[in-house]
């Protein structure tokens, strides 16, 4: 039965990439539908009424939703080139890490974005403290996934590529090179690596839109 | 305690988390004994500090001295590990997307309305915290309905992923309806079919010891509320 693999997903958002670059690991042919976000189709809305949110894994007419989620299905269908580690203690490790990575650096750079003024300084030092944690993972290692690059490192998508603009388009430098080095590092690597590089989004666009939205907001203010 | 080949087995909980329960209903599920150390409310064991000092927050589950924190996580890591005994996750690779997609729904969408309920200062945010719930209880409706396949629970025929991770969260439920003055959020119109699941998850062997009696998460709840308004009130 020819396999029929679909996503749901944006150019720009780096949630919708870590389903790409997953499925491009594994050399696993798919179709990108690319949605509007501003005026969602019936097809996002059909696909997952619960977030109505990017990315929707659609394989043989069945959807995943939730990107770590994806992650993992991914994984377990496609079992070549494995982005998990098999041994259940690293696969909890990793897991861990992966949502440490959305719900403390990630969450923390997106309230920073848009908090007022005075809130700033309390949440750039707690984020900086989150930062710390992360790069204490990678020590001398290449990739959070050893050699190659593993199920973390797609989590930690947004640190690799997008974080640099976002510093760029608020005028503030979160992650620098004399602070955390070792993660720098990793960064140069990430988006370095022959199968991120071609699926990583443009620069000058997405740069573009980052200073316009917080732009924006910052005049509500 | 060490059991055969299970290798060495703690946990660091404490008897009124629903996070805590995860564990102690899995390792049931598969007949692991473990050594059960409880934190004393109001302070965290250096154990604790040292096997998780990233959130410093239970469960930790130390297997031959080994952390592993995060209930979700570390319920798949019991299934993984324990893989002779009955199974958690599903063994379909979309039903267990399906399973993780509502543990996680269970935990960033509807528990934080449990606290938001709990620890609301007006009426208006008390308010706003249970129509959050009474929505995602209607959702969560609809998901037993479409993933049970009949059966009691949303695993099937015996108890899951989602069942635990939901499931967990029951003796907390039923002391929010009490506490916020008879709430309805198992209602028997509009949640028939989890008012049934909420009756037949808590009579399980594997959870009936786990789950506590919702009077005394009653009184342990107005602890936890008088703590957290005199830490605010000091910050």
């Amino acid at each position: 039965m020819a396999e029929q693999v679909k996503v749901l997903g944006s150019w720009g958002s780096p949630f919708s990439k870590r389903v790409e670059l997953a499925l491009k690991l594994k050399c696993v042919n798919y179709e990108c539908i690319e949605q509007d976000l501003a005026n969602k189709s019936q097809l996002l809305l059909d696909y997952n009424p619960v977030h109505k949110k990017i990315p929707v894994l659609i394989h043989n007419g069945k959807p995943i939703v939730e990107s770590l989620v994806i992650l993992e299905y991914i994984d377990e269908t496609w079992r070549h080139n494995s982005i998990f580690p098999h041994d259940p203690y690293e696969k909890a490790m990793a897991r861990f890490w992966a949502k440490f990575i959305d719900e403390k650096c990630n969450e923390g750079v997106w309230k920073i974005m848009w908090c007022k003024e005075e809130e700033r300084g309390k949440l750039v030092e707690e984020v900086l403290q989150h930062f710390g944690t992360l790069e204490g993972q990678l020590k001398d290692k290449k990739f959070f996934g050893g050699e190659e690059i593993g199920m973390v490192d797609i989590a930690a998508n947004f640190i690799g590529y997008w974080l640099g603009l976002v510093q760029e388009a608020i005028g503030m430098e979160l992650v620098t090179r004399d602070k955390f080095p070792v993660l720098c590092r990793w960064m140069d690597e990430f988006v370095g690596h022959s199968v991120v590089k071609p699926i990583l989004p443009p620069r000058d666009e997405l740069l573009a839109i980052f200073k316009a939205r917080f732009n924006a907001t910052a005049w509500e203010y | 305690m060490a059991n055969n080949n299970n290798g060495d087995v703690k946990l660091i909980g404490a008897w009124p988390s629903p996070f805590v329960m995860r564990p102690r209903i899995a390792f049931n599920i598969k007949s692991v004994e473990y050594e059960f150390l409880e934190e004393q409310f109001g302070s965290k064991s250096d154990l604790l500090l040292k096997s998780n000092p990233v959130h410093k927050k239970i469960p930790v589950l130390l297997h031959n001295d080994k952390p592993i924190c995060e209930s979700n996580i570390i319920v798949e890591y019991i299934d993984e590990v324990w893989s002779a005994g009955p199974s958690i996750l599903p063994s379909d690779a979309h039903d267990r997307a399906v399973a993780r997609f509502w543990a996680a729904y269970v935990d960033e969408k509807w528990f934080p309305n449990v606290r938001g309920a709990l620890n609301a200062s007006s009426e208006e945010a008390k308010n706003a915290a249970v129509g959050q719930l009474k929505e995602g209880m209607a959702l969560l409706e609809g998901a037993y309905e479409e993933i049970n396949k009949g059966k009691d629970f949303f695993g099937g025929e015996k108890i899951g992923f989602i069942d635990i991770s939901f499931g967990s969260m029951l003796a907390w439920l039923r002391a929010l309806q009490v506490m916020l003055g008879g709430v309805k959020l198992l209602d028997e119109e509009k949640t028939p079919g989890l008012c049934k699941w909420a009756a037949k998850f808590s009579a399980d062997p594997a959870v009936k010891d786990v789950l506590p009696e919702t009077d005394k998460i009653i009184e342990f709840a107005k602890l936890l509320v008088a703590k957290n308004k005199s830490a605010a009130a000091s910050s």
